[in-house]
């Protein structure tokens, strides 16, 4: 098995997706001459030719409408952010449209289409470039949310997302791209909806997804050497989320602490809560817990962007509680 | 009516750029009296069938059969009979919540849009969308949408797709004038010119965003300008005068069709209801003398005098047609009457495609 970057497993699933199919298309800012903001469409201009790798002004809320517009004709339109906090001004595309379009149209207009790009907090971005869209974007029937957190997921998910008749919203993570990862020189497919254990565990069960699949595990590891067995749950897709994963690893544990980007409030946690405490009430030994960002914009100074954002301690600091072990 | 006087004659009000020089139509000229006769009496009928299913929409909804907002296109007839008789049948129509005139002229059938006013089982759109959100996959009718300047962009996205498939298809795009303040308009505009796509953007200046008057949205009142921002050929019209809609509409679906290049066209028009069916007639924003002296010019009576004065109508064949158009919208009536409410299960339907199967 090769191992490479999540950058290149998301750039070998566009370039796959893109021979298999030529109703798929990328389009995005800077997606071709410049080769990506963030290099995954490297290549593809050159390969595929500029109708189908297309470079647009910075016109988010219009392009956004290109993709469903071509989608509504039977085209496969992949639409790039150059970051999701750049998408808020195309919310009313992906949102009034594309995740309504089908239901709306008594089912004549299926919207076979992606939207995506780098999701979440980089480095020191501050408060206007560093947030984490999920949960926004799960509060909506009609679409599905994915987020890869290795380059195994990011290929083989990107190629169901493609696939998928229904439009996707697929975040990366910013400060993934240059993370590595074994992926199979074969082909192959990830079902959306589709949890994965990273790690198991029976102590207590981490649910988390997209960058913080990376924290959790760090943290397991850590957490081991103490005699604590932690089980990763990384959902993989937030929407369909994967309620039988998650209520299958919290009966094994009976313990679950929830790590995510974002922020508490109506987050991604609070529909794993809901789901664990429906399912689950029996078999618990502790209140969940959970690990977000700091209630407040992302600030740019090094140490308060780090008391923002959740990490290997704070988790560690979680699971600890819900096991009632004094830190 | 407004500062620049709409003209029969392509590209004449529009000279602001040498981007917009036209040829001259030939329309209605060069028919014999029998192709016009016939063409003329298909206008009529179209319009007609408009006029009279609103009518009776605007009763079904005095009584609680039709419910939500319901846009009433009343006044307006001649610009979807005007650019859609000119299409063809793979081409593309996409407009606002103001739909019904434009998808009864697509071909839509009254019974169809009739019983999706009904929140009926046997509507277009099976009883989910209602009067906004009318669509016909079979006949490139593709809706109805109610966000005001969203349907734009997918336009451009529609004739993105035609270029990309080298088709040569066209989309008409209708949108009301204060849709170009918003900048869903900007953008898919500056998209279509930037990337010649076969896009027609048709704007129905009724005068009124709901109750604000155009002069007081938009620093430009001739909101056909605005297409210089994207040197996009552009034109206005006299939109009570179906021939005069036709002739702007033919040249640029040929402009499309042929050089596929985008053309922005100001539809001088007025619409004789309140915006909405919970909106008075005249109210606030404007006044019955204003209304009276539009009511003068109404697209299907103008159609009818000059029909007459060319003897090609008379008033045996007017009657005829007319109730025949009343039969028609009263059995439309008689049957989402009769449609079943959609069953219960159709609440969690088409959310998604099954995937499940691959
Ligand atoms: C983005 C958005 N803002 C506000 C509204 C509410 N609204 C519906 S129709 C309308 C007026 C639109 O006027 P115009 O574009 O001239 O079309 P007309 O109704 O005259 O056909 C408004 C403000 C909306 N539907 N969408
Ligand atoms: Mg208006």
């Amino acid at each position: 098995m090769a191992v490479i970057t999540y950058r290149e497993a998301l750039n070998q699933a566009l370039r796959e997706e893109m021979l298999r199919d030529d109703r798929v298309f990328l389009m995005g800012e800077e997606v071709a001459v410049y080769q990506g903001a963030y290099k995954v469409s490297k290549g593809l201009l050159q390969e595929f030719g500029e109708m189908r790798v297309v470079d647009t002004p910075i016109t988010e809320l219009g392009f956004a409408g290109v993709g469903v517009g071509a989608a509504m004709v039977g085209l496969r339109p992949i639409i790039e952010f150059m970051t999701w906090n750049f998408a808020l001004l195309a919310l009313d595309q992906v949102v009034n449209a594309a995740a309504k379009m089908l239901y709306m149209t008594g089912g004549q207009f299926p919207m076979p289409m992606v939207f995506r790009g780098p999701n979440g907090a980089a480095l020191q971005l501050s408060a206007q470039h560093s947030q984490a869209w999920e949960s926004w974007l799960a509060h909506i029937p009609g679409l599905k949310v994915v987020t890869p957190g290795t380059p195994y997921d990011a290929k083989g998910l990107l190629k169901a997302a493609i696939r998928d008749d229904n439009p996707v919203c697929f975040l990366e993570g910013e400060m993934l791209y240059n993370t590595k990862g074994e992926v199979p020189d074969e082909e192959y497919v990830i079902p959306l909806g589709k949890a994965e254990v990273k790690r198991e565990g029976d102590h207590v069960s981490l649910i988390t997804h997209g960058k913080m699949v990376l924290v959790a595990l760090q943290a397991a590891e850590l957490l081991a050497k103490e005699g604590i067995r932690a089980e990763v749950v990384d959902l993989r897709t937030i929407r369909p989320m994967d309620v039988d994963a998650i209520t299958a690893s919290v009966r094994k544990t009976n313990r679950c602490v929830v790590v995510e980007e974002g922020w508490e409030m109506c987050g991604v946690g609070a529909q794993v809560v809901d789901f664990v405490q429906r399912h689950c009430f029996d078999h618990l030994d502790a209140p969940v817990l959970r690990v977000h960002q700091a209630d407040a914009p992302m600030p740019y100074a090094k140490n308060l962007e780090k008391a923002a954002k959740p990490d290997v301690p704070k988790t560690i600091a979680a699971v600890k509680q819900v096991l009632y072990i004094d830190a | 009516m407004s500062t620049t006087k709409p003209s029969r004659r392509r590209g004449a009000a529009s000279s602001d750029t040498a981007s917009t020089e036209t040829t001259q139509s030939s329309t209605s000229a060069e028919q014999s009296p029998a192709e016009r006769k016939k063409l003329h009496t298909e206008l009529l009928y179209s319009m007609l069938m408009q006029r009279r299913f609103e009518e009776r929409t605007a009763e079904m909804y005095a009584i609680g059969r039709i419910g939500g907002f319901c846009h009433l296109y009343i006044g307006q007839e001649a610009v979807s009979t005007g650019f859609i008789s000119l299409l063809r049948e793979d081409d593309y129509v996409i407009t606002t919540y103001r739909d019904h005139g434009q998808a009864l002229a697509r071909g839509m059938t009254p019974r169809a849009i009739m019983a999706e006013l009904f929140g009926r089982i046997d509507g277009c759109v099976r009883g989910k969308g209602g009067s906004m959100h009318l669509f016909d996959k079979s006949l490139g009718f593709l809706g109805g949408h109610g966000i005001v300047g969203g349907h734009i962009p997918i336009a451009a996205g529609v004739g993105f797709a035609i270029k990309y498939r080298g088709g040569d298809q066209v989309i008409v795009c209708f949108m009301g004038e204060a849709a170009v303040n918003n900048g869903a308009f900007h953008e898919a505009l500056n998209m279509a010119a930037l990337w010649k796509l076969p896009c027609l953007f048709v704007i129905e200046n009724n005068r009124y965003g709901m109750g604000t008057a155009v002069e007081r949205a938009s620093a430009i009142n001739d909101i056909y300008k605005r297409g210089a921002s994207y040197d996009m050929p552009r034109d206005v019209v006299d939109g009570q005068d179906v021939f005069a809609v036709r002739a702007a509409a033919e040249t640029a679906i040929a402009r499309a069709r042929t050089e596929s290049m985008p053309t922005l066209l100001e539809i001088r028009t007025y619409r004789f209801m309140g915006h909405s069916m919970s909106d008075a007639v005249s109210g606030t924003y404007r006044t019955k003398e204003e209304l009276e002296k539009y009511l003068k010019r109404d697209p299907v009576v103008l159609l009818r005098s000059t029909m007459e004065e060319a003897g090609d109508l008379s008033a045996d064949e007017w009657n005829a047609m007319d109730e025949e158009i009343k039969a028609i919208v009263q059995d439309s009536i008689d049957f989402a009457e009769n449609s079943p409410e959609p069953p219960l299960e159709a609440l969690l339907e088409d959310v998604l495609v099954d995937t499940t199967s691959d």
